[in-house]
């Protein structure tokens, strides 16, 4: 990230992810951003749990993740004029997340049209090789021309 | 002729088996999520809470609130259904049953307006529930009954029951 537009348009979306209440109580955190693309993080943690018998993480905060990092994805595109919004947002599960775990959601916004912004995205426990779930969203444009 | 239970008792058993079912799902905990009920009707409820905030301009419930409500929503009803079953057949004595939670296979969130620094309410309906998989409607608001501010639908994998 050599352009200073780029970065700075990193830098305030990074800010931004990082001031939204919610995805603090949830403990995020903003590994990489830039580009249309973002991959947050989020750790383990006890009071998140779905069911208390096998300790897996509610599907409810891998959706906050997914959501979270998909709106990051879009404000981070440089076609994007600012804000964004869910518009609706499928998520898959493929496996319980390992208990314990730090959960990581990569978002990628593939494309862009005047009023909507189209997302994928993958989460990994601590293995990526398998992934936990994904995700398919469309996002709206807030501030740009109809 | 056997004397019909007197309403108490009953209504008693039906309440603590939903209060041990609520309670035994941290995450509701963390969201402040309570469950309402009227017979088998449930209404879940999500008062509102600085720390569910996504967007502090707005401000607006984050929109990973508002899928965590619906889908908590939609494994509650399917679960109770369950109990309800138990509870009616009589197959399960004083003490609350013990079921296995439904596990998601997907859930789509279809976001209709932004969700506001209110209290925000849902109910689900089973849309069609086999022994394998299950389909679940949901439906949030918040003032307006009819004005709904999220929609959802998910699929998800039912548990073995015994036997």
């Amino acid at each position: 990230m050599t352009d200073p537009e780029t970065a700075r348009r990193a830098l305030m979306a990074r800010k931004f992810i990082e001031a939204i209440p919610y995805a603090r109580v949830l403990g995020m955190d903003v590994v990489d951003i830039g580009d249309g693309r973002a991959v947050i993080g989020m750790n383990y943690d006890t009071r998140l749990v779905g069911d208390p018998e096998t300790g897996v993480i509610h599907g409810g905060a891998v959706s906050a993740l997914m959501d979270t990092c998909g709106g990051a994805a879009v404000m981070s595109h440089p076609a994007a004029p600012g804000g964004t919004a869910t518009l609706d947002l499928r998520i898959d599960y493929m496996r319980p997340a390992k208990p314990g775990d730090r959960i990581t959601a990569t978002a990628e916004c593939y494309h862009m049209t005047r009023s909507v912004a189209f997302v994928r995205a993958t989460a990994v426990d601590g293995d990526p090789s398998r992934p936990v779930a994904t995700a398919t969203g469309a996002f709206t444009i807030e501030g740009g021309k109809r | 002729m056997k004397r019909p239970e007197p309403v108490q008792v009953i209504k008693q058993r039906r309440d603590a088996a939903l209060q041990k079912l609520v309670a035994g799902v941290p995450y509701m905990q963390f969201l402040g999520i309570q469950i309402d009920r009227r017979g088998d009707e449930l209404t879940a409820i999500l008062p509102f809470d600085d720390k569910l905030i996504g967007n502090p301009m707005l401000p607006a419930l984050h929109g990973g609130v508002t899928a965590a409500f619906l889908e908590v929503m939609a494994i509650m009803e399917l679960s109770w259904a369950m109990i309800w079953e138990d509870m009616e057949s009589g197959r399960v004595s004083d003490d609350a049953p013990r079921i296995h939670l439904p596990k998601t296979i997907d859930f789509t969130v279809d976001y209709l307006r932004s969700g506001l620094p209110r209290d925000a309410y849902a109910r689900a309906r089973i849309n069609r529930s086999g022994r394998r998989y299950a389909s679940v409607h949901v439906e949030a608001w918040q003032d307006n009954r009819a004005r709904l501010f999220a929609q959802a639908t998910g699929h998800f994998l039912m548990p073995g029951r015994d036997g």
